[in-house]
């Protein structure tokens, strides 16, 4: 390699195989206590329903499974090894307070059906953080139950129907611009909308003229991202809000990128009727390899009728409750009542910030978006000119010219031990660079992120196969994406 | 105002900072956002806390929460010891603070594990292939029945009135808006579905049957008669497994078409409701109409073999609004606790576990049908039954709860026709002791109501 990495060594990590390729018959991780109680003969009770063999699980032992999994982890690139800027996900720092806490006896071994009286903690929990996510974004209700962003986003449309429907018809359209997530339209599908997109304008907004002509009694809501998926605040959402209310349609929020608002902004005044928090975004969860997250739903009063089943409230003793009693409420979108688990995290983070720490927070995730933007503005293409909140977008268009694309930037920023940046979205910018430093990246990290980008735009200008046939550092190479797709290769079967 | 201690930051690298960006002061980068929304004065949440404080405050809550506390509740939450090694590895910053493995070639960890997930997924449920995740067992069974739907392209389902009542509530918000109508059939005496009945409600426009085994009462269902029914009229069976430990010692529904699944049993804490971690396990055929992420094997350009997220033109962020479902984020790292826990138990020891699972609640079984009358005999049972008291099993549940032990969850809530009925559940963490003391407790209830029963007698022979 000619530039040279400052932040990462290749070092030695360790091969391993499948599980299954270390098995053998007799070994065990596992012992269990005595029974007892009489042994029973599972024929006799089970009859025909008896299963007799389980198949290819494996057979190993306790180190053997320490080693397995420490190996594996150690091919994970995370949060916690260094920037992890993918736009629109927000990899923040996820405290290790959150996990204690979430581990308590109590909270960790609760079971969801005893008794409430033995729940009151746990009601405790959901009620002030319910408090604080209304407060958040000024809102005035909220459910907890929505399991992601996505699940989230289904309870809210289900909420803009059932409240379409109690004034008469629930109308046939949602307006999604052309910025959006995948999950937004996906969604609408789900809930029996018709999508339909709108452009964005030249400053990769909302038009709002166009909305205007857009917007009529056959649209129920529209589903907007603010800041929007290019990081930029949609500067005229007031009056989009007036225009969807003037006609009877209500504006959903995707809060995926609420960690450019808190404590600066609040959705509620300007507008916005229902929306969901991404709790694994925006309030420290962590990602877990691809979760499990958390997605409320808080909604403006006239909303809160919808709210999915049960709410906690409060009782005239004072003790907490479920209520089951919503005749207008949209059912359940889950069974019991949500990640509970994430609602511990998401409050620890919440008491650990306070309102000076959350606002801190927002500051400094727009601080270093601002900041990368000014690093590397004039080394790759900027799109859009507008100003940048929490994360900025570029696009591959000066790269492009030698063959190298966004992916491939991506790829070779590895080799600067970085993990890469959002590749090509949001779709309305072609070969986007999609950059989300958050708040917990000091100013030398993102000096050698900003160093290490300059170093690949350079590599292009002089060695494009560098960077094209990158990563060169990793334990694999580029897989074999293609193959992987036509013949399916699912799950491990014994060699034959 | 105190340094917050997530933040990297001192105030002269904000200084700098904003000084690269040419910026006067932090509110200029706000200045897109109209002057009349910014908020100009604090959040009304609670004060920031130091670490302990935090400690301190959630130690209360969670004494406060049954800490301590024996159980016989199950009804799609069960109560099983969960191997200590499971949180060390799951702790490890590498699996914890990572996202979803788009990045193949720094996320084999993610990747391979996941492909080991699916692996044992398929081994345990007889299936061909199996999903990354789904949210929990209720969704996931929602999101099987719109797959049906989508495979056979027929609109209707019929559900079984034994599957889990909240999963059939999650399936009536899913299925409303899909404009396709739900039948519930119902159970005979044995708690197992009627066979008559669902002659007669499956038909030539069924999507799919959606039943649960082990059941919602712990009895398993005659799956090879029920699949006969359904496939008799080209409608798919959808099962529902929510106990995943009984799968150790239960025959698996082999002829069902799509399995849905909760796999909390195998090593996810209760934590009151979740996060849990749901699946879809499926027949190879089907699975391009399957929602959610799976991982497929390939090789790099060295022909080294490795892992990737594959078949993504059924997902959202590229289909959007002709997806199979909108589901992104899952349940990943649930899972690989799930994972972590079947390689543990592996092939010998989860059948023992599940063996333990039926001694117990077989034992306690027993116990209360000396005292109480123990519903739908006839058919076998995993590891919960209905004890039927002459009580109110509420108030029984109340004395119970003064030897800090929850007792069987009533079931005048969903299943009001059952009188004073209780499922109880015993897992092998059940100890004979609080079996003997919740039969003693339900003993004495019934003892005190017949007495009380013959007073009144008296009293009625002598005015």
């Amino acid at each position: 390699m000619k530039h040279v990495t400052r932040k990462a060594t290749r070092h030695v990590n360790q091969n391993e195989g499948l599980i299954f390729e270390k098995s053998s018959p007799g070994k065990a991780a596992w012992k269990l206590p005595p029974l007892d109680v009489p042994d029973v003969d599972p024929s006799k009770l089970l009859g025909s329903a008896e299963r007799k063999d389980l198949g290819q699980m494996p057979e190993v032992s306790e180190i053997e499974i320490i080693r397995h999994f420490t190996r594996l982890s150690t091919w994970n690139y995370a949060i916690d090894l260094g920037m992890y800027p993918l736009g629109s996900c927000t990899m923040k720092y996820n405290p290790r307070v959150n996990e204690v806490v979430a581990r308590l006896e109590g909270l960790a071994n609760g079971h969801p059906y005893q008794p409430e009286r033995v729940s009151q903690g746990a009601l405790r929990i959901m009620q002030v953080l319910s408090e604080c996510l209304i407060a958040i974004p000024g809102m005035d209700a909220i459910t907890l139950q929505p399991a992601a962003g996505a699940h989230g986003e289904l309870t809210g449309l289900l909420m803009v129907r059932a409240y379409q429907q109690s004034k008469g018809n629930p109308r046939k359209k949602i307006l999604i611009p052309d910025s959006a997530h995948g999950t937004n339209p996906a969604t609408a599908a789900m809930v029996g909308y018709d999508v339909e997109k709108m452009q964005s304008n030249a400053r990769g907004m909302v038009d709002v003229v166009a909305l205007t002509a857009q917007m009529n009694e056959e649209v129920a809501a529209l589903m907007l991202t603010n800041p929007n998926t290019l990081g930029v605040f949609e500067q005229e959402i007031h009056k989009i809000a007036e225009v969807m209310h003037a006609k009877g349609g209500l504006l959903y929020m995707d809060g995926a990128n609420m960690n450019a608002l808190v404590g600066k902004v609040r959705p509620g005044d300007f507008g916005v009727d229902v929306m969901h928090l991404n709790l694994h975004k925006t309030f420290s969860t962590p990602h877990g390899g691809g979760g499990p997250g958390s997605g409320p739903v808080a909604v403006k009063k006239m909303l809160e009728p919808f709210l999915p089943k049960p709410v906690v409230i409060t009782k005239p003793d004072g003790t907490l409750a479920f209520e089951y009693n919503r005749p207008q409420s949209v059912g359940r979108v889950r069974a019991f009542y949500g990640n509970f688990g994430m609602f511990v995290r998401a409050l620890a983070y919440t008491l650990a910030n306070g309102p000076d720490g959350l606002r801190q927070t927002t500051e400094d995730a727009v601080l270093n978006a601002n900041y990368i933007r000014t690093g590397l503005e004039g080394i790759y293409d900027l799109p859009y000119s507008t100003p940048t909140m929490h994360e900025v977008v570029f696009s591959d268009k000066l790269q492009a010219k030698k063959g190298v694309k966004t992916m491939h930037i991506a790829k070779r920023l590895i080799d600067y031990g970085f993990h890469p940046y959002t590749t090509a979205f949001p779709l309305i910018v072609p070969g986007a660079l999609m950059i989300e430093p958050t708040e917990s990246e000091s100013k030398e990290e993102m000096d050698l992120f900003i160093e290490a980008m300059r170093s690949i735009a350079a590599e292009v200008e002089e060695d494009p196969q560098l960077v094209l046939d990158a990563p060169h550092s990793t334990r694999v190479s580029r897989l074999d994406e293609v193959a992987a797709a036509r013949k399916p290769v699912l799950r491990w079967k014994p060699a034959s | 105002m105190t340094p917050m201690r997530y933040l990297p930051k001192s105030p002269s690298d904000r200084e700098a900072l904003l000084k690269a960006i040419g910026a006067r002061s932090i509110n200029d980068l706000f200045a897109s956002i109209p002057a009349e929304y910014r908020l100009e004065r604090d959040l009304k949440v609670p004060r920031q806390m130091a670490e302990s404080e935090i400690v301190d405050w959630f130690q209360e809550r969670s004494r406060e929460n049954g800490d301590g506390y024996a159980t016989f509740l199950g009804a799609g939450a069960y109560y099983h010891y969960r191997p200590v090694i499971i949180d060390s590895l799951i702790s490890r910053g590498e699996f914890l603070t990572a996202y979803t493995p788009y990045q193949a070639e720094i996320s084999q960890g993610t990747l391979q594990s996941i492909f080991e997930f699916q692996t044992m997924i398929c081994e345990l449920t007889g299936m061909e292939v199996a999903n990354a995740s789904m949210y929990d067992g209720s969704t996931a069974a929602a999101e099987a029945v719109m797959m049906a739907v989508r495979l056979t392209g027929r609109r209707s389902a019929v559900v079984a009135n034994s599957l889990h009542p909240e999963y059939r509530e999650v399936l009536a918000t899913y299925a409303h808006h899909q404009s396709l109508p739900v039948t519930a059939t119902s159970f005979t005496d044995t708690a197992r579905v009627n066979l008559k009945e669902l002659e007669k409600l499956i038909t030539q426009e069924t999507a799919c049957l959606l039943v649960q085994s082990p059941n919602f009462f712990g009895t398993i269902e005659d799956i090879a008669a029920i699949a006969e029914i359904a496939h008799k009229q080209g409608a798919m069976l959808v099962v529902s497994i929510a106990e995943a430990v009984s799968l150790g010692i239960v025959e698996p529904p082999r002829q069902a078409d799509i399995i849905a699944m909760e796999a909390q049993s195998f090593g996810v804490p209760l934590g009151f409701g979740g996060p849990y971690c749901g699946v879809i396990a499926t027949r190879e055929q089907y699975v391009r109409q399957m929602p959610g992420r799976l991982v497929g094997q390939t090789s790099d350009k060295n022909g080294k073999r490795g892992f990737v997220l594959t078949l993504a033109t059924r997902e959202q962020h590229i289909r959007r609004e002709k997806a199979t479902s909108n589901i992104c984020t899952n349940q990943a790292l649930v899972a690989l606790m799930v994972n972590i826990f079947m390689t543990i138990y592996g092939k010998v020891g989860l059948r023992e576990l599940a063996k333990q699972n039926l001694a117990k609640a077989n034992y306690a079984a027993q116990q209360f049908g000396k005292h109480a009358r123990v519903l739908f005999p006839g058919a076998p049972r995993f590891n919960e039954f209905v004890a039927q008291t002459t009580e109110d099993p509420y108030a029984i549940n109340s004395r119970i709860l003064g030897h800090k032990i929850v007792g069987g969850l009533p079931l005048k809530k969903f299943y009001p026709e059952l009188g004073n009925a209780a499922l109880w559940c015993c897992t092998e963490l059940t100890t004979r002791t609080s079996i003997d003391t919740a039969v003693g407790m339900v003993a004495e209830s019934e003892r005190s109501v017949k007495s009380a029963k013959q007073e009144a007698d008296v009293q009625e022979v002598t005015r």
